[in-house]
């Protein structure tokens, strides 16, 4: 039998604003333990949750950008449990009225297009951090205890890992655009659970789902949903049932562990919070928060398409960061040609990035920096080789490409009287290989550019030695 | 002779004309406290020190600086967090608790220049109508010692009546403010939802709690509202709405003041001499230029289930952050995190505080949430309704503010009549969010009575017109019990 696989995904992105969702205090990350907190995130007795607007307006733009619809009103609700992470013994989420509903994004996986349709984005708090120690005890941090979030929910579009990959990286791309939000899986900014399971296909009903959770980065959800899946078609066909439960993805060996079986699921006991009064949304504020979307990737995608006439797939690329897409567009406004910088970008810029495990802002390169070289490659003022020179220089000291060309003499040398001086001079040196290349060896040609290349220290102008050396050998 | 039993405006005019500091004012209140608190049991600390060492430098304090309440003694309710002075909603639970912040009408009333000198008793968690349920110690009515004081704010009604201090803040989540004032012939205001900030008011039921102030006369409870009201931008539920200047609303002049009736709070289960005192009271009023009619609050027979189920649904919520791990009870010996949850909230919370957290509990939960809670709420809005119905045609509702007197101490319960009469008197005007005063209007084989004054939302300036010009009519806010300084 054959199964079709259904995955609706949950993410929870933190909202990078000054201070909490329900209380003054600084809510960035990295502080000592219990540093950022107020009485109000002790739960202190007495204490009063106050909204911090600025998360409505986040909640918002993240709707917005997902394609939801934005709420005329909303509210806040508890949701109860007990745990030390947790000091209200409720969180303060939203459950019926969300900030935003009903949105899609368009994800591309193999070339075929297709919208993964999203439930809902809702604000909450997040909670504190437990660090169980050796000695029995546990030691609770609440300094991200009332860190403002969003949750994202899709409906059970999913069908494939690869279309939750993609789905994340789309999903990080818009989120990351609108600044709403670092998006860091390893910094816990992003954080992704999945709903997996299975049916024949055909059937309409969705089988029992399992919850994957502890999927730390995109490549570990596409492995986890992969491996969930192999799982419960195994038990599937052996003609077992599918349990409902919460399952953790072991990164070490690649297989989904059982956390808890879900029997009765949480009651929650949703209550909608007294302390705090409905908000209404109206078009001014909706409109406010719209116009302080940026271009999102899809539409820069198409604008560099249709634009700057490069290929799809560098489009892509390019815009899978807001800061690679930034420096890209600073790069070409800057006077550099689209196809050159694109290729720089993907190229030399993103090995860089990669061997290095930095971002752009960590080097010292500047869209003006990589424009000037891109320009004298150009205009031949010096070789691609000499480029990669430059372009080292660019990336780790900065500066302008010009100015490093003149200072360390790497101008290619175009002049043909120079040029054909030392072709001569070295034609000279070398009568074996003329007669080889008289011969019909062509591999001797390459053997004399490179003679050339050598005495010049690379800065010839490749297509004009060639040029000249066929001259001159001809002249022999 | 006492200064505790002198109004306000007599007290600010001793202070002007320097016959009396604020110093000697304080020592007054601490002295009476000293004398009457071992029968009265109103306090649950006295803060002598810090009360005196605010005294003496509010007394450097120039003239032209001082308001209407500068330099007055005030007891605040225990369940109002007051930085560094133990804050304990009369629970074992909270038994050392001391709070590094003050709640928004602490700072209110230090600003007006008042001296607190104390935490005063209640029932555990405002839960409760008689200050028995209190942790520690039963405050006892200062009209007659066997007598309960009322509840939830007991101590604060108590404490005035005694004459101990002139103002006392309590709360009122069902009746806490306005009970306990009728029971001990005090005035008690609850304000309008929203009129007064709740933070630093220790949760009971957050959509229905307000802080309330009581006093001796209705003009000192209007100084005092005014001391306290106002938005708090760290309650969000506070109203911005303008707070008026309470006492210039106290003209005396009702004529033409249109009265409802409503015929659910005379009937079954409201004691006799209650009924007549509230009727005679209406004749007073009738002769002040107003007239009243007989109306109906249809849906008033629901405000008892429908309080129970919102009340106990918000504690249930409210108090699940007392689980014995950042502050308050923590067992001891506790091994794991279930321990310590189990024999914090086991062992901390009283009887009827676990009562009330398992009913709410209930109401919320997955199978009862629709047709408890839900429906609940949703009662809740005709309750409100009928009372902005009554409002088109009427300026105030007027009722008793209990069924009954004062009870005896450790008496039986009330029979389920009395007990359900006084749930409408109160509960529904929390229900609505609307203002309601209680006022003395008689006394009873020794027992004072309670007048209650209902008003529209925000409408306190004409509660306390009307409760004024009734209060200036008669003579029953004159009287005193025999525990504080005898009948004058």
């Amino acid at each position: 039998m054959n199964f079709e696989t259904i995955v609706g995904l949950e993410v929870h992105v933190e909202l990078k604003t000054d201070t909490k969702i329900f209380s003054p205090a600084p809510s960035h990350y990295g502080a000592e333990p219990n540093m950022n907190i107020h009485v109000t995130d002790l739960a202190y007795p007495g204490t009063l949750p106050t909204l911090n607007k600025r998360a409505v307006d986040f909640g918002m733009k993240a709707s917005f950008a997902l394609n939801c619809e934005v709420a005329d009103v909303m509210n806040f609700d508890r949701k109860h449990y007990f745990y030390p992470d947790n000091p209200a013994a409720y969180q303060i989420s939203q459950d019926k009225r969300p900030v935003g509903q009903n949105g899609w994004i368009e994800i591309e996986v193999d070339g075929k297009k297709k919208k993964i349709r999203i439930e809902r984005v809702h604000l909450e708090e997040d909670a504190g951090k437990l660090t169980h120690s050796d000695n029995g005890y546990s030691l609770v941090d609440l300094n991200r205890q009332g860190t403002p979030l969003i949750e994202i929910v899709t409906e059970a579009d999913i069908r494939t890992p690869d279309e939750a990959y993609a789905f994340l990286e789309k999903l990080k791309a818009i989120i990351q655009y609108t600044g709403v939000s670092d998006v860091r899986m390893e910094e816990g900014s992003l954080r992704c659970d999945a709903n997996i399971s299975l049916r024949p296909f055909g059937q309409k009903e969705f089988g029992t789902k399992t919850e994957l959770k502890n999927l730390n980065s995109f490549n570990f959800v596409r492995r986890g949903i992969a491996n969930e899946v192999e799982r419960q078609e195994k038990i599937l066909l052996s003609g077992g049932e599918i349990v409902q439960e919460t399952r953790r993805y072991d990164e070490a060996t690649g297989q989904t562990v059982l956390m808890r079986v879900k029997g009765s699921a949480n009651d929650y006991r949703f209550i909608n919070d007294p302390d705090l009064p409905e908000i209404h949304i109206d078009k001014e504020w909706k409109d406010r928060v719209r116009a302080e979307i940026p271009e999102l990737p899809d539409a820069r995608k198409t604008r560099y398409v249709s634009e700057l006439d490069l290929p799809e797939y560098d489009a892509h690329v390019l815009t899978l960061t807001k800061e690679m897409s930034d420096f890209f567009d600073a790069t070409v406004a800057a006077g550099a040609d689209a196809k050159l910088a694109s290729n720089w970008l993907m190229g030399e810029v993103s090995a860089y990035l990669n061997a290095e495990q930095k971002e752009l802002h960590d080097t010292a390169l500047t869209p003006e920096g990589l424009s000037s070289m891109v320009k004298l490659i150009a205009d031949g003022t010096i070789s691609s080789k000499i480029a990669k020179k430059v372009f080292k220089e660019l990336i780790e000291n900065g500066g302008n490409a010009a100015d490093i060309v003149k200072e360390k003499g790497l101008v290619q040398i175009s002049d043909e009287g120079t040029l054909r001086k030392i072709v001569t001079e070295i034609l000279d040196a070398n009568e074996q290989s003329i007669e080889d290349f008289k011969n019909g060896k062509d591999r001797a040609v390459g053997f004399l550019v490179g003679q050339v290349m050598k005495a010049t220290k690379g800065q010839a102008n490749p297509p004009l030695v060639n040029k000249i050396l066929l001259e001159e050998i001809n002249k022999r | 002779m006492t200064l505790m039993k002198k109004s306000a405006a007599e007290l600010q005019q001793l202070l002007h004309n320097r016959e009396v500091s604020v110093k000697e004012l304080t020592e007054d209140s601490l002295q009476q406290i000293a004398k009457l608190d071992g029968k009265v049991q109103a306090f649950l600390a006295v803060t002598e020190k810090e009360a005196l060492s605010q005294a003496e430098s509010l007394d450097n304090e120039p003239m032209e600086n001082r308001g209407p309440l500068f330099g007055l003694p005030i007891g605040i309710k225990d369940n109002i967090i007051t930085k560094g002075i133990t804050t304990t909603c009369a629970s074992k639970m909270l038994e050392n608790f001391v709070p590094v912040y003050d709640a928004t009408v602490t700072n209110k009333v230090k600003q007006a220049g008042m001296v607190s000198v104390g935490k005063l008793n209640m029932d555990e968690f405002a839960m409760g109508s008689t200050t028995e349920r209190s942790a520690f110690k039963t405050t006892h009515n200062p009209w007659n010692l066997d007598r309960v004081p009322g509840g939830s704010s007991g101590g604060s009604a108590a404490a005035v009546a005694a004459g101990e201090v002139p103002f006392a803040l309590g709360t009122d989540t069902g009746g806490s403010v306005r009970q306990p004032a009728a029971f001990c012939g005090v005035v008690g205001m609850k304000p309008t939802y929203g009129r007064v900030s709740r933070y630093g008011l220790v949760a009971f039921a957050s959509s229905l709690d307000q802080i309330g102030p009581i006093t001796r006369t209705v003009e000192d409870n209007a100084l005092l509202l005014n001391a306290i009201a106002g938005v708090d931008q760290w309650d969000s539920s506070s109203s911005p709405k303008q707070v008026p200047d309470f006492r210039a609303a106290l003209t005396g002049d009702i004529k033409g003041l249109r009265i409802a009736v409503p015929k659910e709070y005379l009937g079954e289960g409201i004691a006799d001499d209650v009924k007549e005192s509230v009727l005679e009271a209406l004749k007073v009023l009738e002769s002040l230029g107003a007239t009243w009619e007989e109306v109906t609050l249809p849906h008033s027979k629901y405000a008892s289930p429908v309080y129970y189920t919102i009340a106990t649904s918000e504690a249930s919520s409210n108090l699940a952050r007392f689980d014995g791990i950042r502050y308050g009870y923590h067992p001891e010996g506790a091994k794991n995190l279930e321990e310590i949850y189990l024999r914090s909230r086991s062992e901390g919370f009283g009887t009827e505080v676990k009562k009330r957290i398992l009913y709410g509990t209930y109401a919320l939960s997955a199978d009862h949430h629709e047709d408890l809670y839900v429906k609940a709420m949703k009662v809740r809005t005709l309750i409100a309704q009928d009372f902005a119905n009554l409002f088109e045609k009427y300026d105030v509702v007027i009722g008793p503010t209990s069924a009954t007197t004062a009870y005896e101490i450790g008496g039986v319960a009330q029979n389920q009549l009395t007990l359900y009469a006084n749930d409408v008197l109160t509960v529904s005007v929390n229900l609505a969010g609307v203002p309601a005063i209680s006022v003395p209007c008689g006394i009873s084989n020794g027992l004072p009575v309670g007048l209650q004054i209902i008003g529209n939302h925000f409408d306190e300036p004409l509660v306390y017109k009307v409760a004024h010009a009734y209060e200036q009519a008669t003579d029953f806010h004159k009287q005193s019990p025999s525990q504080g300084e005898g009948n004058e």
